[in-house]
C-alpha cells in the first residue's frame, strides 16, 4: 500500500517538477509578506501555547495507547479492569483539572 | 489472502481510484454549494461541468513549480509527498465486502488485526505533512498557518481516539473486518446511548481532523493568507488539496465501518432481493457519499469557529463527552450484561 501511494506521490512530483514554464525570479521566489520586502525569515519565537498544547498531546495519546488493549481485553475480566481504568482516568483528571485551572487551554 | 502482485495492482487500483473520486468530489462539492447558494456551479467544460476536474489537472499540471528561495528544499519537496502518500495509505485497511466477494479476490487491501490503529497511525503522520510544509516555505504565515492546523489535528486526535474506545469496548478487537461483522447496535440497548454519543463526537473530530468547517481554520484565507499552503503552488498545492479530499473519504469510511455496519446493508431489504445487503462495495459507497454530502451541506451552513474557541472546544467538551461515553460503556459491560 505505502509502495503503491508513494509511487503515485512520488510520480505526480515528477511529473508537476518536469512540465510547467520555468521563469524565476528573485521577486517571484520571494517570501510572501503581502507585498512589501520580508523583514527577517520565519524562524523566530512564536506563541508557546503550541508548545504546550503538543505537551498534553503527547500525554493524552499515551493514555489513549494504553486504553486500546484494555479495551480489546475488557471481556476477559470486565469488572476488574473497569476498576483498574478508573483508578486511572482519576489520576489523569486530576492532572487534567490542574491544566484547566492553569488555563492552560484558554488562548489569549 | 491474496498473492502480492495481487495485492499490490489493487493498491494501486485503490489509489487511482481515489484520485479520480477526488477529482469529481470538487466538482460535485461546487455543484452542490452552488444549488445550496441557488446558482449552478461549473456547467460549462464538458456535459454538465463534467470534464472540470480534467482541465483542473492539466491546468495545474502545467503551471510553473515555484521553489521559494528561502525554502529548504529537501522539506519543501517532502512535505507534500508525506500527506499524499499517508493519506492515501491509511485507506488500505477499510473492508468493503466480505472475503473473497470481489471477483474471487478480497474486497479490501490488508487485513491487519489492528487495522484501526494503523489509520490512526497513518493519518497522524499527515499532520508531518502539513506541518512540515508550513516550516518548510520559511515564511511567517505559512509557519503560523502550519503550527495552527498541527495544533488543532493533533487535538482532535484524541477525540478520535477515545470516541472509538467506546467501539472497541463493544467489539473487543481493533480489526475492522471483525468490528464490521460484528452488529454493534445489536448487543444490548442500554448501549445505544454511548455508541449514538460517541458517533457524534467521532464524527466532529472527523471533521476538525480534515479541515472541513466550521473547523477550516488552517484555510482561513481572510486572516491567514492560505496558511500552509501559502507558499506552493502547482502540483504540490494540489497534492495538499488532494491529501485532504483523500482524508475526508477515510473519515467517511471509518465511521460508517465503525458505527454504522460499514459494508453491510440493511438486513430488511433481503426479503427483496436475496443477498442485497451482502453486496460489496455498494453499501459502503452508498455511506461515504452520505457522509460527503454532510460534509459539503455543514461548509455551506455553518460559520468558522475562532481559534480559542475550537481548542476549548476540542479539549474540554469533547474530550470528556468521548471520554465519559467510553467509561459508561465499560460499565455497563461489567455491571449489566
Amino acid at each position: 500500500m505505502f509502495l503503491a501511494a508513494g509511487f503515485i506521490g512520488a510520480a505526480a512530483l515528477l511529473v508537476g517538477g518536469l512540465l510547467g514554464p520555468k521563469r524565476a525570479g528573485a521577486t517571484k521566489l520571494a517570501a510572501y509578506e503581502s507585498g512589501v520586502p520580508a523583514s527577517g525569515n520565519a524562524r523566530e519565537r512564536f506563541p508557546v501555547h503550541f508548545y504546550l498544547v503538543a505537551m498534553l498531546f503527547i500525554i493524552f495519546d499515551i493514555e489513549t495507547a494504553f486504553f486500546y488493549p484494555l479495551a480489546v481485553k475488557f471481556k476477559a475480566a470486565p469488572e476488574f479492569l473497569f476498576a483498574q481504568a478508573i483508578l486511572f482516568v482519576i489520576i489523569l483528571a486530576v492532572g487534567y483539572l490542574y491544566i484547566l485551572r492553569k488555563g492552560v487551554l484558554n488562548w489569549k | 489472502m491474496d498473492p502480492p502482485v495481487v495485492t499490490f495492482l489493487k493498491a494501486l487500483l485503490l489509489c487511482l481510484v481515489l484520485l479520480g473520486v477526488f477529482a469529481y468530489m470538487t466538482v460535485i462539492e461546487r455543484r452542490i454549494l452552488a444549488r445550496m447558494q441557488n446558482r449552478l456551479g461549473p456547467n460549462r467544460v464538458g456535459p454538465l461541468g463534467l470534464l472540470q476536474p480534467i482541465a483542473d489537472a492539466i491546468k495545474s499540471i502545467f503551471k510553473e513549480d515555484i521553489v521559494v528561495s528561502a525554502a529548504d528544499r529537501f522539506v519543501y519537496y517532502l512535505a507534500p509527498f508525506i500527506s499524499i502518500t499517508f493519506a492515501l495509505s491509511a485507506f488500505g485497511a477499510i473492508p468493503a465486502g466480505p472475503a473473497d466477494s470481489l471477483f474471487g479476490f478480497d474486497p479490501w487491501i490488508v487485513d491487519l488485526d489492528i487495522g484501526l490503529l494503523y489509520i490512526f497511525a497513518a493519518t497522524s503522520i499527515g499532520v508531518y505533512g502539513i506541518f512540515l510544509g508550513g516550516w518548510a516555505a520559511n515564511s511567517k504565515y505559512a509557519l503560523l498557518g502550519g503550527l495552527r492546523s498541527s495544533a488543532q489535528l493533533i487535538s482532535y486526535e484524541l477525540g478520535l481516539g477515545f470516541s472509538a474506545l467506546t467501539v472497541l469496548l463493544i467489539a473487543g478487537t481493533l480489526n475492522l473486518r471483525e468490528i464490521v461483522d460484528l452488529d454493534l447496535w445489536a448487543v444490548h440497548p442500554l448501549l445505544w446511548l454511548p455508541l449514538a454519543v460517541a458517533f457524534v463526537t467521532f464524527l466532529i473530530s472527523g471533521i476538525a481532523e480534515v479541515n472541513r468547517t466550521p473547523f477550516d481554520l488552517p484555510e482561513a484565507e481572510q486572516e491567514l493568507v492560505a496558511g500552509y499552503l501559502t507558499e506552493y503552488s502547482s502540483i504540490k498545492w494540489a497534492l495538499f488539496q488532494m491529501a485532504e479530499y483523500v482524508n475526508m473519504l477515510t473519515v467517511a469510511a471509518v465511521v460508517s465501518t465503525l458505527f454504522l455496519g460499514g459494508w453491510r446493508g440493511p438486513a430488511l431489504l433481503d426479503g427483496l432481493i436475496p443477498g442485497i445487503s451482502r453486496w460489496p462495495l455498494v453499501w459502503l459507497i452508498l455511506k461515504m457519499a452520505l457522509f460527503m454530502f454532510l460534509f459539503i451541506w455543514l461548509r455551506a451552513t455553518l460559520p468558522r469557529f475562532r481559534y480559542d474557541q475550537l481548542m476549548r472546544f476540542g479539549w474540554i467538551y469533547l474530550f470528556e463527552i468521548a471520554l465519559g461515553a467510553a467509561l459508561v460503556t465499560g460499565a455497563v459491560i461489567a455491571f449489566v450484561i
